[in-house]
């Protein structure tokens, strides 16, 4: 197979959920899973994780720590449709109704290396005020049909969302053959890995 | 400590402006306030020391604010000054004993050492320019004086001396001063008395100023005068130990001891002074020892040093070494650069170059001082010098709303503000563009005048005037050029230069080179010379024009006795030498002459040349002539005839004639005459005009009448302009009446303030006569100026302008545009239009600061390069203007776009582009002409390439690769097969095969059905991309009140109740999912009613009729068994071992083997689901069209012992499995279900041999009833997939509709009323149509005729008509819509297209039986309701007599109202043609309902009374037409179908022999239109009886299929289902039978018949 030149690329990804940053809540969740597209299969690893609660530090960064691991392989023949991780974050209301907050989704990074990646968070918005109540007093937020939702451009023009937060990311990533099959992706495949990448341009 | 040390430090200070003030060099002080100040204080000073305490405070207030100001820190002295003061003591004993190391007048630092030692003097203050030269002298006399003194005090000092010195004062700096200063303690007092003499002599000119002063402010009584108090404080007091330490302390603490010291005033003041100073010292220094003096440890005595302090000089030499001030001057370029390199100004070099941000000057200066310090190599520094610096990034204008400052008052931001009113100028493209700098520009007109070359109110005179002055000008503007002179030189240079170029000896030149430019240079002396002669000429006839005129006016003027004008024509004459003019005159003529002939010359020789090379020709041609005439008169004599046809076609070559030479004589006359034409003669003096306006015009009074009126005419004229810019009037001028002359003089300058870019000036000349109104005359059109023209450089120009108007005149005035002459006989008429010139300029103003106000470069001449630059450049091609790129290119060119600011980068790159020539300019205009640079490859490789053709298809959602996963990376590893599908289906689109239906008219209509599914697939499609935000987001709904009470009360609901409710399984989205994931569970509970076995009778035994009639059926009435069937069974035998297996997708499963006809399994299977090409998304879940297949079986045990003998000891038997009935349950109702959960009847053959229905043995119980209503057998079970699925939701039916607005409006609102109150209950309104429309249900049902055949068969029973009817329905195949129109929504076909589609699903059957049925005259419903297995389903409801019948349109089959086996489990709505009814009763199962719709508390309605029935026509035709079917071809189609099934048969049996029972199959074949005839009923017994009576020596099993025909497959899989195949007995004979009984329309209706055959022995 090697020999006659791969007709698959693999990308193996690990790295973890590490913190969020959610100033108004605590006691939260993540989910994570991955939207890939038709070209795309996994191979190993864990396609969809759930972490365990966690709650905010005591300190002045009030960071939500999950540390959860991401590790997943993905085979594909074709960079269209290139995996992305979704996040949503789910944590109790004053109720105690588990309600989600926050909806994320970025591409695994295309380059071998370190990444860190800091995606920010949504969620939707009820369509009135009334609506909004209701869904407060009965802890039954809007939430997307599917989390991937998020992940997917086509239909989003319909909803309205709110900005709740920021979760960071770690991503390491190794590609197997990409570079034979043509597609180069920053840093050689052959040479060493450089450094971290330099921080994500967003807001702190 | 520190501000005491202050307050000292000033103090000496104070003493050092006093040396100075008193014309010792001192330290120049930078600031002359500083000094006055200074002097200020030394004032207060004196004063302090000349007065006793009290006054002082009033003097101070008196003196000058700025003092005050400066002064605070003296007034605090005087307040305290004790510690100040002991400090100052502290210092004198180092003072008394410093050294005087040198005393040389040009050492410096003692100097400084002695300045320092003014009396109080503690720290060392700076002073180094301190070179009082003065003092020297003075210090010599000092010096002596103070020997006395000194020799006093010398004997306390000396009692003293070993002067502990204060701690405090230690400092490590101090200690190298110890070494220096401290050595010589005797020469320091020598020292210090030195300087107290210099002191002292400059006190007492203070003194002089302070007694000035002192005089003025009054002294309060009672005080010591001001003397007195400058005595105590400057009085020589004899060095007293004692006195001295108190003086300071009685100074400040109260004036008592002012007397004991005024007691000794008498002393000299400028010793005095010396001496207090001394005593001042010295007590000070007494005072230290007295107060620190405590304990004398030995090294203070040894250490005596002076006051720690580093000179100024020192401090800056250090400060130096470890600062770095930078310069504020500009450093030298040369410092910046590497040596040797000239700086290099890239602006210059035409490079780029941004604006770089502001910066001050110096700021730069000490950048750049302190790079060149840091960093000497200079990398800091660009090329031209400047410190590296990116472009000014700041933008011009702010793009971010300020931010209210916090602190703003609110009312300030809300004040109102004026501003005057802006205009918006946004009108075109050709706006300055507001992102240029908003500048004014101004453009300034200059009208300075306007003269009418002709006017209406010219009298002759004045015609003439205007063009003599035309001419004039003319001449004028001639003259100036001189073109005749021009030309003369230049033909005088050209005959020179070919004089020169014939001389061989002077240019050794290559002859032929020579000749070259020699024939050149003579044809350009022709050209020249005709040149000169045509200018001559003109200006010849110019002057005689001037002159002809000129004498026209002379005459006009003389005829009518006045002049008008005062025009005058002076004709000059020019004296010329008439020899010499007649000499270069007949030069001239001759070198003309023989220019001339030489060129006739060579023309000569030329045509002598053509005439020879003719003649030569004509030669030859003759003598060939002469030849041939020879010939041809021999000729002749034969053929006369001939003759006439000798010469040729062509004319004969005429001879040719030679030319003549030129004629020498000729020509020089020409030459002469065309001179006398064109030149002046010789001798004739040249004429120089000269037009003046010096003549006299004649007064009015002796002008004759009609030119008075003309004048005065002329008189009541003015003529005004009006400025037009860019067609608006923007200023006119004054109005001014019209001179005699016709000149209008304005000279007024409009100064334009302009933001529109000037597209037109225009100036319109308005002439107004008298009082009446003003006239248009004329249009003056003005060219916008260049924009280097600017104010005071524009040149006044004239602009002509004329107008067509027609003016006549009662006057002199000739009008205009009528014709008039100067001739008496009123021949030679002229016609003149007023026409005029107008003076003026136009140039750009000059603002103030002497920059031109002329819009920036960029909008010159094109208006859009504004708009282009705000745009993408790239974009507005296209656009006007810029398409010619050629121009663009050329406008870009003279515009001097810096072709390297950034900003032009897209233009300049596309003009390069379009002016390489490499690429050409198409001359057509295209969207996305950049189209093609983003293509990722061109086309025919995407279509070559078999992976981007997969991949183009796969994203066009071509069905075939809509799922294809992993497209492999490479062409190779693409299989050519992988397109055949799609290929062959795009060819066969409109091929018809027949292959695969075998009945063309099926085939027909599946192509049909199949385009009709992909246009709607294909509609859907695009609809499935539209989303609600219901699609996307979960939301719950706002409750209403009684779910919020509901809510509420859940909220004290137990949290553990006791009864645990099941809960929902999870669902699975399908996405994840892969083969395997996925399983469907078949639980079998138990059964119903079994077939039983018949014993084998050897006898054939005619039994009773087990099957009842129709009518028997709903008369309910219990059927009497007979009891001899009972005794058919002998009690313990095993009746039947029934068992169920599940068949899905080749799968097998089976349960274990019950007993008896009522068995129960209570066994769950599993069998394994499989998504077509493993795609599990839900539009590919909901296609899946595989049927769940619940087969039972009958387990038989056979005994296969072939030896009798042997029975005994072992066992042989076989196990043989005979099929009972099916249940067959589509996996898409599973799918979308979820579970299924009932009891079905089983579809049981209606013959199946060796099996009989077990009539209730123990008979009838009263449920029995009930039950035998419907006579079969029944299987309870319960099928679900694992994990749970979540069916995909059907898109939306929102379509467009014909539908009237309201009744949609109506529609809607019923359906949610409806939903609101029962929201499981189907509610159907609207459905769509098979094009996609929305359509009112009720519009699909209408009394539509059913077959005629099917009428004639019962003619007399309308039942038995119902039932055919029904089972005709029934017979046209089911194809749900979700299969055929993946997961989209239900499509309602009318019944003429469901007939011929000849596919539908429930609703479609449903419809067309309600309509026969209401053809039939019953009266019929459409019910909407959810029946088992089908869920929501549509059902027929017909009313007979006394009871309501429910009709399950697929199957044919009819239930009673009260039916338990009824599969319809809930009804939501009836329809009918014109009406909806929802059921709004308490229950909706059939059985408990009422299926009165006119009670409106059961049954709401859709129309009612407030909204009535329209009318709404029906969407069905208006009848339906059937074909009778074929007969030939279905029975062709029944061969084939049993010749494929037989095949297949043998296919599932490899290993075994199949054979064939001929004899069975043709009995078989016999038998199968009596069932069709019977429908499957009453035939059974006599069918068993007859097969028997054939096949007595057979154990036969086998039982006929019934099924309505569509395709093929679904044949096989029956037959397949049914498990005949898997017999393995040895000796197995199979025996198949096919029947089509055709019904109209291509419903056909198939009957299988599958037999074994086991050979008893």
């Amino acid at each position: 197979m090697a020999a006659a030149g791969p007709s698959v690329f693999l990308l193996m990804v690990n790295g973890q959920v590490e913190s969020a940053q959610f100033p108004e809540y605590d006691d939260l969740y993540c989910k994570y899973c991955f939207v890939y597209g038709q070209d795309w299969a996994p191979t190993a690893g864990l396609e969809e994780g759930i972490s365990q609660i966690t709650s905010k530090s005591q300190d002045v960064r009030r960071a939500l720590v999950w540390n959860f691991p991401i590790d997943v392989t993905f085979k594909s023949t074709n960079p269209y449709g290139w995996p992305q991780i979704v996040l949503s974050v789910y944590g109790p209301d004053v109720f105690g109704n588990d309600v989600v907050r926050g909806y994320g989704a970025v591409h695994l990074p295309f380059s071998p290396g370190r990444h860190k990646r800091t995606i920010p968070m949504f969620v939707p918005e009820s369509t009135s005020k009334l609506q909004k109540f209701t869904s407060w007093f009965m802890g039954r937020r809007p939430e997307y049909t599917d989390p991937k939702v998020v992940a997917q451009g086509e239909g989003r023009e319909v909803t309205r969302v709110r900005s709740q937060g920021f979760v960071t990311l770690l991503f390491n990533v190794v590609t197997k053959d990409m570079r034979k099959l043509g597609y180069d992706t920053g840093p050689s495949d052959t040479q060493g890995i450089s450094g971290p990448s330099p921080p994500q341009g967003l807001p702190r | 400590m520190n501000p005491k040390e202050e307050k000292v430090k000033i103090i000496t200070e104070e003493f050092n402006e006093n040396d100075e003030d008193a014309g010792v060099g001192r330290q120049k002080k930078t600031s002359k306030i500083v000094r006055q100040k200074r002097k200020k204080r030394f004032q207060a000073r004196a004063l302090l020391r000349s007065k006793p305490e009290p006054p002082l405070p009033a003097l101070l207030r008196r003196s000058d604010p700025p003092w005050l100001g400066a002064s605070p820190c003296e007034a605090s002295l005087l307040k305290l000054p004790t510690t100040g003061l002991q400090e100052m003591v502290s210092e004198n004993p180092h003072l008394g004993n410093q050294p005087e190391p040198l005393q040389e007048d040009s050492d410096i630092r003692p100097l400084s050492m002695t300045t320092r030692r003014g009396p109080r003097s503690l720290p060392p203050i700076p002073s180094t320019s301190r070179m009082g030269f003065a003092e020297f002298s003075m210090r010599e006399r000092m010096r002596e004086k103070l020997q006395a003194a000194r020799s006093k005090a010398e004997s306390t000092l000396l009692q003293e001396i070993p002067t502990p010195r204060p701690r405090r004062l230690k400092s490590p700096s101090e200690k190298e001063l110890e070494t220096e200063f401290g050595t010589e303690p005797g020469e320091e007092v020598r020292r210090t008395q030195q300087e107290d003499d210099s002191q002292s002599q400059s006190r007492v000119k203070f003194h002089d100023s302070v007694q000035k002063i002192k005089s003025k402010p009054p002294v309060p009584p009672g005080f010591p005068s001001a003397e007195e108090a400058y005595n105590f404080f400057t009085f020589n007091f004899d060095p007293e130990p004692e006195e001295s330490e108190e003086k300071p302390k009685a100074k400040n603490r109260d004036g008592t001891t002012q007397e004991e010291e005024e007691g000794e005033e008498e002393e000299l003041p400028a010793q005095g002074i010396h001496k207090t100073d001394e005593e001042e010292l010295l007590s000070a220094k007494e005072a230290e020892d007295l107060l620190l003096g405590l304990d004398h440890t030995a090294e203070d005595f040894v250490a005596v040093r002076p006051a720690d302090y580093e000179s100024v000089h020192i401090r800056l030499q250090m400060e130096k070494e470890l600062l770095f001030v930078p310069s504020r001057l500009t450093v030298p370029t040369y410092k910046k650069l590497p040596e040797n390199v000239q700086p290099r100004f890239l602006e210059d070099e035409g490079l780029y170059i941004g604006a770089r941000p502001d910066m001050l000057r110096t700021c730069q200066n000490i950048m750049e001082n302190r790079l060149l310090m840091q960093e000497p190599g200079g990398r800091w520094f660009g090329d031209d010098g400047g410190i590296l610096a990116l472009p000014n990034p700041i933008k011009l204008f702010p793009s971010r709303p300020p931010v209210l400052t916090q602190g703003q008052d609110i009312k300030a931001e809300l004040e109102t503000l004026y501003k005057k009113a802006v205009k918006y100028i946004h009108r075109s493209q050709h706006m300055i563009g507001s992102g240029d700098s908003p500048g004014n520009f101004q453009l300034d007109i200059d009208i300075s005048g306007l003269i009418f070359t002709h006017h209406p109110c010219f009298s002759r005179e004045h015609v003439l005037a205007a063009k003599l002055a035309q001419l004039y000008d003319q001449y004028l503007a001639r003259h100036q050029r001189n073109k005749a002179k021009f030309l003369t030189d230049k033909l005088q240079a050209l005959r020179n230069a070919v004089q020169t170029g014939l001389n061989p000896a002077k240019t050794p030149k290559s002859l032929d080179t020579t000749q070259k430019t020699i024939n050149e240079y003579k044809s350009e002396i022709r050209q020249t010379r005709k040149l000169r002669d045509a200018e001559q000429e003109k200006d010849r006839t110019l002057l005689k024009a001037i002159i002809k005129v000129w004498k026209e006016m002379k005459s006009l003027r003389e005829f009518q006795r006045f002049t008008n004008t005062p025009l005058k024509l002076v004709l000059r004459k020019e004296k010329v030498d008439q020899k010499a003019d007649e000499e270069a005159y007949e030069t001239e003529i001759k070198a003309e002459i023989s220019e001339l002939l030489e060129e006739h010359m060579e023309e000569h020789e030329q045509k002598m040349e053509e005439y020879r090379a003719a003649y030569q020709q004509w030669k030859a041609w003759k003598k060939a002539q002469r030849a041939k005439k020879k010939k041809k008169k021999q000729e002749v004599e034969e053929h006369p005839e001939e003759e006439m046809e000798e010469p040729y076609p062509g004319e004969d070559p005429v001879k040719p004639v030679p030319p003549e030479p030129t004629d020498r004589a000729l020509m020089e006359q020409q030459v002469r005459e065309r001179a006398a034409r064109s030149r002046r003669r010789p001798g004739e003096p040249m004429l120089v005009p000269e037009l003046s306006l010096a003549g006299s015009v004649t007064p009015n009074e002796q002008c004759p009448r009609v030119e008075v009126l003309r004048r005065e005419d002329v008189k009541r004229r003015s003529i005004h302009l009006k400025v037009i810019f860019n067609d608006k009037e923007v200023s006119r001028t004054d109005s001014r009446p019209l001179g005699a002359d016709f000149r209008v003089h304005f000279g007024q300058i409009f100064n334009l303030q302009i933001f529109n870019w000037p597209e037109s000036l225009t100036l319109q000349v308005y002439e107004t006569v008298g009082h009446s109104g003003t006239t248009l005359l004329a249009e003056v059109f003005l060219p916008i100026p260049e924009t280097t023209i600017v104010t005071g450089r524009a040149p006044i120009e004239e602009v002509e302008f004329s107008s067509n108007q027609h003016v006549t005149l009662d006057h002199e005035g000739v009008g205009s545009g009528i014709p008039f002459s100067f001739e008496a006989d009123g021949s030679n008429q002229l016609i003149l239009m007023t026409s005029g010139k107008v003076a003026n300029s136009v140039a750009w103003a000059i603002g103030e600061n002497g920059i031109p106000l002329i819009p920036p470069l960029s909008q010159q001449n094109i208006g859009f390069r504004s708009a282009l630059k705000r745009a993408d450049a790239i974009s507005s091609i296209g656009t006007s203007g810029l398409t010619d790129l050629k121009k663009l290119a050329k406008w870009a060119a003279e515009s001097k776009l810096d072709p390297n600011d950034p900003n032009n980068a897209p233009l300049m790159q596309l003009i390069s582009v379009a002016t390489s020539g490499e690429s050409y300019v198409p001359d057509f205009f295209r969207l996305e002409q950049l189209q093609q640079e983003f293509n990722f490859v061109s086309d025919e490789e995407l279509n070559r390439s078999k992976r981007f053709r997969l991949l183009c298809l796969r994203s066009q959602e071509v069905p075939e690769f809509r799922n294809y996963k992993q497209i492999p990376a490479y062409d190779r590893e693409i299989m050519e097969k992988v397109f055949q599908d799609y290929e062959k289906r795009l060819r066969d689109r409109n091929v018809i095969e027949t292959k695969d239906h075998i009945d063309t008219h099926r085939a027909i209509v599946a192509k049909y059905l199949q385009q009709v599914r992909e246009s709607v697939i294909n509609r859907f499609l695009i609809a499935k991309h539209h989303f609600l935000l219901s699609d996307l987001v979960v939301e719950e709904e706002v409750p209403n009140i009684s779910i919020l009470g509901l809510s509420l009360f859940k909220l004290a609901e137990q949290k553990r109740p006791l009864r645990p409710r099941r809960k929902g399984r999870k669902k699975v989205t399908a996405q994840n999912l892969s083969d395997g994931d996925i399983k469907v569970l078949v639980n079998i509970i138990r059964a119903y009613d079994i077939p039983v076995r018949k014993p084998i009778a050897s006898k054939f035994q005619q039994p009773s009729r087990s099957s009842r009639t129709f009518r028997e059926k709903h008369a309910a009435s219990p059927t009497t068994h007979s009891p001899t069937r009972s005794a058919d069974y002998p009690l313990g035998q095993v009746l039947v071992r029934p068992f169920v297996e599940v068949s899905f997708q080749r799968t097998i499963c089976h349960t274990t083997t019950a007993e008896g006809p009522n068995p129960s399994w209570n066994e769950e299977l599993e069998l394994p689901f499989r998504a077509p090409n493993g795609d599990y998304s839900t539009t590919s879940l909901q296609s899946v069209k595989d049927d769940v297949f619940i087969n039972i079986f009958d387990e038989v045990l056979c005994d296969v012992l072939e030896d009798d003998r042997e029975r005994g000891s072992g066992i042989h038997t076989r196990i043989e499995r005979h099929w009972l009935g099916c249940v067959k349950i589509p996996f898409s109702t599973i799918y979308f279900q979820a579970k299924i959960d009932g009891t079905f009847k089983i579809d049981i053959p209606p013959v199946l041999l060796g099996y009989s229905k077990e009539r209730s043995m123990i008979i009838e119980r009263g449920f029995d009833s009930v039950r035998s209503l419907s006579e079969g057998s029944y299987l309870t079970l319960f099928i679900t997939t694992e994990p749970q699925l979540v069916p995909g939701e059907s898109v939306r039916e929102k379509f467009d509709s014909q539908e009237d607005e309201k009744l949609l409006q109506a529609t809607e609102k019923f359906q949610a009323e409806c939903a609101l109150k029962f929201p499981h209950r189907q509610c159907l309104t609207t459905v769509t149509d098979i094009s996609g429309k929305t359509v009112f249900i009720t519009r699909y049902l209408k009394p539509l005729n059913p077959p005629q055949e099917l009428l004639d068969d019962f003619p007399d029973n309308p039942q038995a008509t119902a039932e055919l009817v029904a089972r005709y329905v029934s017979l046209i195949p089911f194809l749900p819509d979700t299969v055929s129109f993946a997961g989209i929504c239900d499509l309602w076909s009318t019944s003429d297209q469901f007939l011929d589609l000849l596919a539908g699903d429930e609703e479609e059957h449903a419809v067309l039986l309600c309509n026969y049925f209401l053809s039939l005259g019953k009266k019929a419903w459409l019910v909407m309701g959810s029946a088992i297995p089908e869920g929501p389903t549509a059902y027929v409801l017909t009313r007979e007599q006394s009871h309501y019948l429910i009709w399950n349109p697929c199957s044919g089959h009819f239930y009673g109202q009260f039916d338990t086996f009824c599969p319809l489990k809930s009804v939501g709505c009836l329809i009918g043609p014109d009406n909806i009814w929802f059921n709004i009763q308490r229950h909706d199962s059939p059985l408990r309902i009422n299926f009165d719709v006119a009670k409106p508390k059961l049954w709401k309605s859709f129309f009612s009374r407030s909204l009535p029935y329209p009318g709404l026509s029906s969407v069905q035709p208006e009848e339906l037409i059937y074909q009778r079917t074929d007969k030939a071809a279905t029975a062709e189609l029944q061969d084939r179908i049993e010749k494929i099934l037989r095949e297949k048969i043998m296919d599932w049996r490899p290993r075994h022999l199949t054979r064939w029972n001929r004899y069975c199959t043709s009995a078989l074949r016999h038998f199968l239109p009596l069932l069709e005839r019977s429908r499957g009923e009453d035939v059974e017994d006599d069918h068993r009886g007859e097969l028997l009576k054939q096949l007595g020596d057979y154990r036969f099993s086998g039982f006929p299929l019934h099924m309505p025909y569509s395709e093929l497959k679904p044949l096989i899989e029956a037959v397949y289902s049914t498990g005949v195949h898997n017999i393995d007995v040895p000796n197995v004979e199979f025996a198949l039978a096919v029947y089509i009984h055709p019904y109209p329309k291509n419903v056909l209706s198939v009957w299988i018949y599958v037999a074994s055959l086991i050979r008893n022995r």
